[in-house]
């Protein structure tokens, strides 16, 4: 499904991913961890379509297309999702206005019938008790006064309607207590199947109490330093990422 | 993001100048044959506008009145707008559609070519199409060609009809009214309009009467060098309540037109007045040519106590737009309000904003302003609180926020506070933002394409002052607002 090959990428002139390595066939989750300023966040947000990022050699292939040239909402359509490390607020517009518009022009883009108002909501009542949000926040403006955890419980809402292939969650484990922790390993649990792949981006080795990753690989100053299968979480956790070294060595 | 959001809207502005007309479906000319006077202005010409109208004698002599007291006037320059020199001597102060010569007695006398002009605006004039709620009038050039749902309104004692037809049937109400808010001395472009006014709108809501459906009026501009003078008179007696909505637009042409109307307001106690308009004048082109020059004093008078008068506006046509909807708050307890988005794109122009005049007791006002700039676009908000020294426990709130899509485009706030009690209470509030680059990111990254993204930011920006509009007028300034940000923005 994804294939990262040899990617090298700057921002501002500076190296952030220095030769990313990385296969994702559907079904797969994938875990990336690594200490801050590894390049992980730059990782997922590249893959999203974020602007201010120069790739200076290597590609990304995603469902056999040359996915650098796709433009944001493209790949949106393609079934990339991105769960943002810090969710935006948009004032004015109801976080179920942004929703329908989101879901109807994927729909749109990829040749199916648009939902209605009705149709819509129904199938928002249908997910929203498994993220734990209340109907209230669907009437609010998006992310506007929202708590740290209700922001990424969103996030996940979002998933479950998008329904896309590739979920790409930004640390979407910071910030959160144990039981949204909690609700959110479930959501992502309930939402695993043959057809969908995640790439997990984290800090920290929790998120993995919920969800079973089948690889995890550790990113250090732009380089994957390693990879290995869930028991590495546990070893991480332990030993911290010092004893992995930095770069190509590893 | 500055470059990619240019870069998209280099790309949307040069489509749109390919498909030529489609960022402003208002843009046709209707054909057809006018009674026109020559172009120039002195005492005679206001003497053949008023004998056309065959107008008694008080009128003219006010006509004059405000003639003589105009030319000793100097165009003000206070503003932000920069604009040519406009030669008031070229341009045509009467143009009617020959056929109305007389004004029609019903719809079915109204030229056909009227009613098609007016149904390709969105204005079906034919009552079976028409929504239940809503009457209109509709204004064309110097003249109100038709107005609708006049017997339904009758019934419960509303007037509703072209201002000149009021001036016929009911001299009596028009003399004591006219001039009483908005005075010809009050500024040059009232006087102006004073001098020269063809026709408009007037409604007058007896006592205690609820008007059972919403007026409008719809003002387009067809002939060409002709400006555009109407005058709106609404009185409202006591206890009675009445929504006005006002919706205009002009061909696209390449000539500056003028508009300068005068809109006036009377609340007796505990009558409410909620006045809407969707300004959508022909607004130029890309480039800044043509377009329509909006000067219009609108203002209203909370004459007894516990009124209450509310102005939304969503401006986004015209080149320039000079324009202060105002409330004076006479009678105590009496509220104003001012709601309203201001879009600025291409090289338009908007120096717009609201005096609250608070002079009885324990007024209240509220002002909230949500001015949009793009392009070259240029956004000032002009406000004006002002507590006399009578006005115990005055109260107003004071929001201006300004949103910038693009580098070349500017915004300003330009609010005054005049207190002259001690127990006032006055509060301003001010922000300027723009489309943050993560704002639309995620909105691109949920599936929404650049444009749709924007036009939903947006909206969402003016979400407060839409719903102030009724209903059906919310909808379409939701769709006005996409459009017209179309093209400009990406």
């Amino acid at each position: 499904m994804l294939n990262i090959n040899n990617l090298h990428a700057q921002v501002d002139d500076k190296d952030i991913l220095k030769g990313i390595n990385l296969n994702i066939a559907p079904g797969e989750v994938h875990v990336v961890m690594g200490p801050n300023g590894s390049g992980k966040s730059t990782l997922a947000n590249l893959l999203a379509g974020r602007d201010g990022y120069t790739v200076s050699q290597g590609e990304v292939i995603y469902k056999g297309k040359d996915l650098l040239t796709i433009p944001t909402e493209e790949r949106a359509w393609a079934g990339i999702f991105l769960a943002f490390q810090y969710p935006v607020e948009i004032p004015g517009v109801s976080n179920l206005q942004l929703l329908k518009a989101a879901l109807n022009a994927k729909r749109r883009n990829n040749n199916l019938k648009e939902l209605d108002a009705f149709e819509f909501l129904e199938m928002v009542r249908s997910k929203i008790d498994s993220v734990g949000m209340s109907e209230e926040l669907l009437q609010r403006a998006v992310n506007v006064g929202f708590s740290g955890g209700e922001k990424k419980r969103n996030e996940i809402l979002q998933m479950t309607i998008l329904e896309p292939d590739l979920v790409i969650l930004d640390e979407t484990d910071s910030g959160l207590d144990i039981d949204a922790l909690r609700i959110v390993g479930r959501s992502i649990e309930a939402m695993r199947d043959s057809q969908r792949a995640f790439l997990i981006v984290t800090h920290y080795q929790r998120m993995l109490d919920s969800i079973k990753p089948d690889y995890i690989h550790v990113l250090s100053d732009g380089y994957i330093v390693k990879t290995g299968g869930s028991e590495l979480a546990l070893e991480l956790e332990e030993r911290g990422y010092s004893w992995l070294g930095k770069g190509e060595a590893a | 993001m500055e470059l990619a959001l240019w870069e998209i809207i280099m790309k949307k502005t040069t489509l749109i100048e390919e498909l030529g007309v489609a960022d402003y479906p208002q843009g046709f000319v209707t054909d057809i044959a006018a009674d026109t006077i020559p172009p120039g202005l002195d005492e005679n010409i206001i003497r053949t506008i008023s004998s056309k109208k065959n107008e008694p004698d008080f009128l003219l002599s006010w006509r004059l009145a405000a003639f003589r007291h105009w030319q000793t006037l100097q165009e003000p320059s206070w503003s932000s707008v920069r604009y040519p020199a406009i030669d008031y001597q070229s341009l045509v102060y009467y143009s009617a559609p020959k056929s109305n010569k007389k004004g029609p007695a019903s719809l079915d006398e109204v030229d056909p070519e009227l009613l098609r002009a007016y149904e390709k605006l969105g204005v079906p004039l034919e009552e079976q199409k028409l929504l239940s709620g809503v009457a209109v009038d509709a204004v064309f050039d110097s003249v109100s060609v038709a107005t609708t749902m006049r017997d339904q309104l009758a019934q419960h004692g509303v007037i509703f009809c072209p201002f000149s037809e009021a001036v016929a049937k009911y001299p009596e109400l028009v003399e004591k009214y006219l001039g009483s808010v908005v005075p010809y001395r009050d500024n040059y472009f009232a006087a102006l309009n004073a001098s020269v006014f063809s026709d408009g709108s007037f409604c007058y809501v007896p006592k205690g009467v609820h008007c059972p459906m919403e007026l409008s009026t719809y003002f387009r501009i067809n002939a060409a060098n002709t400006g555009q003078f109407e005058r709106t008179l609404i009185i409202a007696e006591a206890g009675s309540s009445v929504s006005y909505l006002e919706g205009c637009s002009a061909p696209r042409r390449d000539e500056n037109q003028l508009h300068a109307a005068v809109v006036e307001l009377v609340a007796m106690e505990d009558a409410q007045i909620k006045y809407s308009t969707v300004q959508n004048w022909y607004p130029g082109d890309s480039q800044g040519k043509g377009g329509i020059y909006n000067f219009v004093t609108k203002r209203g008078e909370c004459r007894g106590a516990r009124s209450k008068i509310s102005w939304t506006q969503v401006e986004t046509g015209s080149a320039i737009t000079w324009k202060y909807p105002s409330v004076i708050l006479r009678g105590d307890n009496s509220t104003g309000s001012f709601h309203s988005v201001a879009v600025t794109r291409n090289f338009q122009q908007a120096d717009t904003g609201t005096k609250m005049i608070h002079l009885g007791r324990n007024t209240s006002s509220t002002i909230l302003s949500k001015g949009i700039s793009a392009g070259h676009g240029h956004n000032a908000y002009r406000g004006l609180v002002r507590v006399a020294g009578k006005a115990d426990g005055a109260r107003n709130h004071t929001q201006c926020d300004s949103l910038l899509i693009g580098s070349q485009c500017r915004a300003h706030t330009y609010p005054y506070i005049e207190v002259k009690n001690p127990t006032a209470q006055v509060e301003h509030e001010a922000t300027t933002s723009k489309i943050s680059e993560d704002q639309l990111f995620y909105c691109r990254q949920r599936g929404l394409d650049p444009e749709d993204a924007i036009s939903m930011i947006v909206n969402g920006f003016c979400q407060d002052v839409f719903q102030e509009l009724p209903m059906e007028f919310a909808v379409e300034a939701h769709k006005l607002l996409s459009l017209s940000l179309e093209g400009s923005v990406g």
